[in-house]
């Protein structure tokens, strides 16, 4: 074959040599498919480790909260609150008493109405919580100011 | 010629090597077995919207849980309000992907403004928590051109951030619209079923924060979950089924307007 026709295919051949060269240095040893198919199997065995390893900032159990704030979990437990956990209004325990050693008390009103505000949706379960309308039920005064949230049946009325 | 002889032979040589090629594959499988051998895990999501009071505390949980900015419209879950007024329109929203719940009737239409319907005019409306599918065949996975992104044996999609080159193809390949970019890291952002969590043991930040019990996770390999019972015996919908995804959020009480 002629001189011309073979020239660009070694520059070629070359080219693919040096990318597979760069590859074998820049690419993981832990990428691969791992058993799965070509097409969702390709990736990097240790960012599952890493996922793995992302911190948890909800316990999400009473349970753990009840040792220290009894007073407050047996309250709880007995209203329809108790379906309700801690960290939802308080925020996330993270490393609670350690750090922070203080959590939330959210006092808006706007916590509340996330599930108080009427809205009477037949096909959902909101027209079954007892709502109020936000802009006529004592606007701009804090729930908390006559009702325990702990325990905010009217008996628990402060 | 072709003698009986002849024909035994040749026929034992050609199929001698496919044979062994058979062989070879099943030699790696029996070799190296860790590399073969899966967990009999596969997350799937169950969405009671029955139950659902559209309060948006798993939202709120999820976004603190997973180090989602608070403040910027990105949400790895979402919660969508549906109106169906009585002369046939459909409504729907999810201000601020339902972070702050829903707490007034009037219905947000983004750059349009926003909208009253009497509730005499309203002949349904319910809330439906969206989250990302987790497909059996992930259209986002398939996309991705450096394999960033990849399905892991329990049938979770999940993000390689170190590898991740931004070109966020799957977010355009997402037919459910549950992918978007990371302002911070700089990468494509989705729902991971709380990877971290399910790896303790315990259950998504959603699941937990749901008072209602509208959100459940469950292993459908395991034929005793109850979330898996529910999925085999009543009567449950996914989402856009049509695109081929193999979506594995199940829905009960859905309504053919919810897309």
């Amino acid at each position: 074959m002629k001189n011309y026709v073979l020239r660009p295919l070694y520059a070629i051949i070359a080219l693919v040599i040096v990318v597979l060269i760069i590859r074998e240095f820049y690419v993981p040893k832990d990428f691969a498919t791992h058993g799965e198919s070509y097409m969702y199997g390709w990736h990097r065995k240790s960012n599952e480790d890493e996922w793995k390893a992302f911190k948890v900032k909800y316990k999400f159990d009473n349970e753990y909260c009840k040792d220290c704030h009894s007073d407050k979990y047996d309250g709880l437990m007995q209203a329809p609150h108790a379906i309700i956990k801690c960290e939802n209004c308080h925020g996330p325990a993270l490393d609670h008493p350690t750090d922070p050693s203080k959590l939330i008390v959210d006092k808006s009103r706007e916590l509340c109405i996330r599930c108080h505000a009427s809205l009477p949706y037949p096909q959902s379960n909101r027209a079954n919580i007892r709502g109020i309308d936000p802009d006529k039920h004592n606007p701009g005064i804090e729930c908390s100011m006559c009702h325990n949230p702990h325990k905010p049946s009217l008996e628990g009325m402060k | 010629m072709i003698t009986r002889r002849n024909l035994i032979k040749t026929g034992i040589a050609g199929l001698a090597l496919p044979l062994a090629s058979a062989k070879i594959i099943n030699a790696a499988e029996t070799l190296f077995p860790e590399r073969f051998e899966k967990p009999n895990i596969r997350w799937v999501f169950l969405v009671d919207t029955r139950k659902c009071v559209g309060c948006g505390l798993c939202v709120k949980a999820c976004k603190h849980e997973n180090e989602v900015p608070y403040d910027t419209n990105i949400t790895r879950t979402w919660v969508e309000r549906y109106i169906l007024t009585k002369d046939g329109q459909v409504f729907a929203d999810s201000p601020k992907g339902a972070r702050d719940g829903f707490i007034d009737k009037k219905i947000n239409l983004g750059e349009k403004g926003s909208r009253n319907v009497k509730d005499e005019d309203i002949q349904k409306a319910f809330f439906v928590p969206k989250l990302c599918n987790q497909c059996e065949s992930p259209p986002c996975v398939q996309v991705c051109p450096v394999g960033a992104t990849y399905k892991t044996e329990e049938g979770i999609v999940l993000v390689d951030r170190d590898w991740c080159i931004g070109c966020a193809y799957c977010i355009m390949a997402c037919p459910y619209g549950a992918r978007f970019f990371h302002p911070v890291h700089k990468v494509a952002e989705k729902c991971t079923f709380c990877y971290h969590r399910l790896k303790k043991g315990m259950k998504t930040a959603c699941v937990e924060a749901c008072p209602f019990g509208a959100r459940m996770i469950g292993n459908i390999k395991d034929p005793d979950d109850p979330v898996t019972k529910i999925i085999m015996m009543e009567r449950i919908a996914v989402l856009k089924d049509e695109y081929g995804t193999s979506p594995q959020v199940y829905y009960l009480g859905i309504s053919k307007e919810v897309r």
